[in-house]
């Protein structure tokens, strides 16, 4: 293989246009391919999707491998994993990033090991160190009680980017790129695991980790009944209602709510917190958020040392009044 | 139907957050002083999805765990959940590997193992949350995964599996022999019966050390490594918590709405 140069962005898409996660991630190899002083590149695979190459190169890319075949309309590991090793053949990037996605999260690793290089998943931070211009990989580890900085030996030094940590660039439709058509060349009896259904979870409302808002309840909410009052602050605040591992394990709200290092992670700009410890397994899930708001009876919780506002009593007397009270406010 | 599930024992993710500390002149954890480790929890969950298929049509569930000092008592626990053997990969050159040392033992050792169906793993591990030995013994082994599984079902040779997605789930379709990594969706894991626990007590785990697996020390553990670990920290907390308070919980959730109000947050 020629001498590995470049930044490689994975890119993904959502009802026809890159996914907000690709546009952070080309912001972010944007800035490391400027570092390195070397090419920023991106890839597209899928099922007629070459228009948004351009979008791709307004966010910031220089060039722009596409892969267009009908077998590469959703995504299957197999298939992705082919195209993935030829594409890298073909571009023999330095640095490749991917979205920390149930894609990314799926294909990293399996590249990683297929190409005998290594994959860091969740990254928070990414820098390229001034002296090896090596990639200095930033993630939590241990649920969030502590952050490792990680760093491959080998290239291409993959890794996925965790969505909300990278800051997009303003698209700028004038920016000039080169296209790049890749043939896919697949064949599909290598096709192993075949995805033959995809079934999209019905969400009433805001989804979660899209929701500017997250109302989170913890075991002491103690009910399903319970958590129908963090639903109706939710509506008023236009957010959605997330929870910790307790509820979910208890059924009070389906597992899907699940926010923390085994469920989602969200970065709302509000994040309040009721009647939960604020556990680092939780934490690492919404630590990202802006203003983190607590209420818990105990006034040694954790929670507490996180949060910006905090408010120590019963949550059953407390929130009823906070919510009426908001309402009021919002009104006038 | 014959089940590996590889299983790690950790520092409980659930201790107290003020009990964990870092060495950092080593980079290392240092094990917090009366919390005993656990099964790592994400683990549980394979092991649960592989009990479920036992429940459901029978089959062998054969736990593999990986690691130094593992405490007899707590890596027992898949047994007592109704798993039937334990394999221990247990030397000192294993210990402190990364991701690509510590899928290639484990590869070889399901190799040794030989007859298999499915291999479950979690889906990351609650220490380093790498996520990355499933799909890694995958490749080595050239087994189809499906990674994100939150339901599985097996007929046929073959096994349809629900995979969770950003947007919901997926319906997946494999054949066997497949490894699949579990997600805490499957359900909560079951606790160990006193009739598992007292079954699990007669087990002994069988010991496999490099040379029983045919590694070399070169491969595995530290010196297998291809991700340096350049420095471990805690983050900084700020720990400025303004405290909003009333004369009743009812006065002080008031006067919390208003504060967010007055600083603009709402």
């Amino acid at each position: 293989m020629a001498e590995n140069k470049g930044v490689l962005i994975f890119c993904e898409t959502k009802e026809n246009k890159l996914a907000a996660i690709t546009t952070e991630l080309l912001g972010c190899g944007r800035k490391l391919a400027d570092d390195l002083g070397q090419e920023l590149s991106a890839v597209l695979v899928g099922s007629g999707l070459a228009e948004l190459a351009k979008e791709a190169i307004a966010y910031g890319a220089d060039k722009v491998y596409v892969v267009d075949d009908p077998q590469l309309k959703d995504y299957q590991t197999d298939a992705y994993l082919a195209v993935m090793e030829k594409v890298i053949g073909q571009a023999a990037p330095q640095i490749l990033l991917m979205g920390q996605t149930s894609i990314g999260r799926d294909l990293a690793p399996a590249l990683a090991f297929r190409l005998k290089t290594a994959a860091q998943l969740g990254c928070l931070e990414l820098a390229i160190d001034p002296q090896s211009k090596k990639l200095l990989q930033t993630k939590p580890v241990y649920g969030g009680n502590a952050q490792a900085v990680l760093v491959t030996d080998s290239f291409p030094q993959i890794a996925t980017v965790r969505a909300k940590a990278m800051t997009p660039l303003e698209p700028d439709a004038a920016r000039k790129g080169e296209i790049v058509k890749v043939d896919a060349g697949l064949d599909p009896s290598k096709i192993r695991a075949k995805m033959l259904e995809k079934v999209a979870e019905k969400v009433e409302g805001i989804k979660l980790e899209d929701a500017e808002v997250v109302i989170c309840g913890g075991r002491g909410i103690g009910s399903a009944e319970g958590f129908a009052q963090l639903e109706e602050l939710a509506k008023l605040l236009k957010g959605a209602v997330g929870a910790t591992r307790p509820p979910c394990d208890n059924e009070w709200v389906p597992a899907g709510a699940q926010i923390g290092l085994t469920g989602k992670i969200v970065a709302p700009e509000l994040y309040i917190a009721v009647a939960l410890s604020g556990s680092s397994q939780h934490m690492s899930g919404c630590s990202g958020s802006k203003t983190i708001v607590a209420i818990n009876k105990d006034p040694e919780a954790n929670i507490f040392r996180e949060a910006r506002f905090g408010l120590v009593g019963d949550w059953k007397k407390a929130l009823p009044a906070f919510t009426e009270k908001l309402k009021e406010l919002l009104a006038g | 139907m014959n089940m590996i599930v590889c299983i790690k024992q950790v520092i409980d993710p659930e201790a107290p957050p003020a009990s964990f500390k870092i060495d950092p002149a080593g980079n290392k954890v240092v094990p917090p002083q009366g919390v005993s480790p656990v099964i790592d929890p994400y683990a549980e969950y394979g092991v649960e999805a592989a009990l479920k298929i036992k429940d459901a049509q029978g089959g062998k569930i054969t736990a593999v765990s990986l690691g130094t000092n593992q405490l007899r008592d707590i890596v027992k626990k898949p047994l007592a959940m109704g798993a039937d053997e334990l394999i221990l990969l247990e030397d000192e050159a294993f210990d402190g590997g990364d991701s690509w040392s510590t899928a290639y033992a484990l590869a070889m050792a399901i190799k040794k193992i030989g007859e298999y169906d499915i291999i479950f793993c979690g889906r990351e591990a609650s220490d380093w949350n790498a996520g990355q030995v499933g799909s890694g013994i995958a490749e080595i082994l050239g087994l189809p995964s499906v990674t994100l599984v939150k339901k599985v079902e097996v007929a046929g040779g073959k096994a349809k599996l629900e995979r969770v997605t950003d947007e919901g789930y997926e319906l997946v379709e494999v054949p066997l022999p497949c490894l699949v990594t579990v997600s805490n969706e499957i359900g909560e894991p079951r606790y160990p019966t006193i009739k598992g626990i007292m079954g699990a007590k007669k087990i002994e785990p069988v010991v496999w050390k490099p040379a029983d697996i045919g590694v070399e020390a070169s491969q595995i553990g530290a010196q297998g490594r291809r991700t340096k670990l350049q420095k471990l920290f805690q983050p900084v907390r700020e720990g400025k918590c303004d405290m909003v308070e009333g004369e009743s919980p009812e006065e002080a959730g008031a006067n919390l709405a208003a504060k967010l109000r007055e600083v603009k947050v709402l």
